[in-house]
């Protein structure tokens, strides 16, 4: 299968390890990435919460890019893919808009591109032909499945159910791995919060991994690089305000499916972790 | 059926310029049932409670909503949107409503945040894509805080996922169109001084 790549800027350097295992479990798999060619940074929340027309111009350049190359695009960053997926809305429904931002780029965009999450484009490979790639069971993986809001909400635009999603279960549930129910896998980060906010965000980090820690996980997986960050990175600083003892290592979800294929740990960047992922990879036998 | 209120005309037209903004005029359906108070994640850190935002605009009362600290703590999850009996989209509410405090100045109670935004598309702008490095640093420069976040640092330098340079994409010259519109954020020193 081919299929148009837009990465995204987190992804060129503080989610390097979530690029590069995506990159090596589509090839595994037989999925062939094609980066868009020159794509440039969706805007993110800084863009929809300072100008609307920007919010929707600037990943507007992505997707005729990706029309151009008469492809399809997936896209491992939840941000990067509401993002995308709201311009499209926009440029097909808002003719004033999408005239507009194609006079300033000198070309029209006809709305012909899909916009996967990779968690679709992994699962569009088939359940079962994913199972029969898994030469390593994560059988002693008690693993909390994190979507955070951007792959699932606004309703419309998600690739899964805004309450209670499903698809990344799925897929760590082929690889065998031991995956759990619990109540925050929609919850909020705080995202970019922390940065300006930085209480009130560790506090919703705070709340995310005691929920998966009281669940009974020993590890959470993630689909976007901004969730991954905020949990792995912060833990120190949650229990330094809360007082808490959290030491739970965060995945990116392809590093766990990588792992199940039989795929080095160090190739997959899980050497580039705050929370050291060690133990739950020699408990898979990694 | 509330009618839109306002103490004055300036405050009734900029209400309505939210109801556009964010193409709701939905807002106005509001029957305060509260879910998108009872799902926020940060309501605890509010001023006003989202639903309280939202009757505030019904009532007109701009001025209060635009000096609140609730629009700036928003982070944008949109689990109030996705629950709204009514489909008031109210995520994009909070949304104009900050395109509108930014646009007339009023981004006191929510100065980090604003300045965020800012140096992300200054960033944006120069290179095409953000530089993740400069819009954390710049912040720091701004807040006086050097070494807000230095552990941090210190890790992501050491497992090699800091950027030092940034490079612009070919591109660049047609994302900077993008912001050249007339009254688009992060303006060249030129453009204000055409504006």
């Amino acid at each position: 299968m081919k299929i148009g790549y837009y990465p995204g800027c987190s992804l060129e350097s503080s989610a390097k390890e979530y690029d590069r295992a995506t990159r090596l479990v589509a090839r595994h798999l037989g999925i062939q990435l094609y980066d868009l060619n020159d794509w440039n940074c969706c805007g993110a929340t800084a863009a929809h919460s300072t100008d609307h027309f920007l919010a929707a111009a600037l990943p507007a350049r992505n997707l005729m890019i990706a029309e151009e190359m008469g492809l399809n695009v997936t896209v491992p960053c939840a941000a990067c893919y509401q993002r995308l997926r709201l311009a499209h809305r926009e440029l097909t429904e808002n003719e004033a808009t999408a005239r507009e931002i194609a006079e300033l780029l000198g070309r029209p965009y006809q709305g012909k591109v899909r916009i996967y999450s990779l968690l679709e484009t992994i699962a569009g490979i088939g359940l079962d032909q994913l199972a029969a790639q898994v030469v390593r069971p994560l059988k002693e993986l008690k693993v909390a499945c994190y979507y955070g809001c951007l792959l699932v909400r606004p309703p419309g635009t998600g690739c899964d159910d805004p309450e209670n999603p499903r698809l990344m279960d799925e897929l760590l549930l082929a690889a065998k791995a031991e995956v759990l129910d619990w109540g925050y896998k929609n919850e909020c980060c705080g995202a970019s919060l922390v940065f300006s906010e930085r209480r009130l965000a560790l506090r919703l980090i705070r709340n995310i991994l005691r929920n998966a820690v009281d669940a009974g996980a020993t590890s959470i997986a993630c689909a976007c690089p901004l969730c991954q960050t905020n949990l792995d990175t912060r833990q120190g600083q949650v229990n330094k305000e809360f007082g808490t003892s959290f030491a739970i290592p965060i995945f990116y979800f392809p590093q766990l499916l990588g792992l199940a294929m039989g795929l080095y740990p160090q190739d997959l960047g899980l050497g580039k972790h705050f929370i050291d992922p060690q133990r739950a990879i020699k408990a898979v036998g990694g | 059926m509330i009618l839109l209120g306002g103490k004055n005309a300036t405050e009734k037209d900029s209400v309505g310029a939210v109801v556009r903004a964010s193409g709701h005029a939905t807002l106005l359906h509001c029957y305060q049932c509260g879910k998108c108070t009872a799902g926020c994640p940060l309501a605890f850190g509010m001023d006003y409670n989202p639903n309280q935002i939202i009757r505030l605009l019904q009532l007109g009362r701009m001025k209060q909503v635009l000096g609140s600290r609730a629009i700036w703590i928003c982070a944008g999850c949109w689990t109030c949107t996705t629950r709204c009996p009514c489909s008031i989209d109210i995520a994009r509410v909070m949304d104009s409503l900050r395109v509108i405090a930014r646009r007339e100045g009023q981004t006191a109670q929510g100065r980090d945040v604003a300045s965020f935004n800012d140096l992300f598309l200054q960033s944006v702008r120069r290179y095409g894509r953000v530089f993740e490095l400069s819009v954390v640093l710049g912040l720091n420069v701004r807040r006086r805080r050097l070494f807000h976040d230095a552990d941090l640092g210190r890790f992501m330098l050491a497992r090699g996922k800091l950027r030092f340079t940034a490079e612009k994409i070919k591109g660049v010259k047609e994302v900077r169109r993008l912001f050249s519109r007339q009254g688009a954020p992060v303006r060249t020193r030129k453009e204000r001084v055409k504006e």
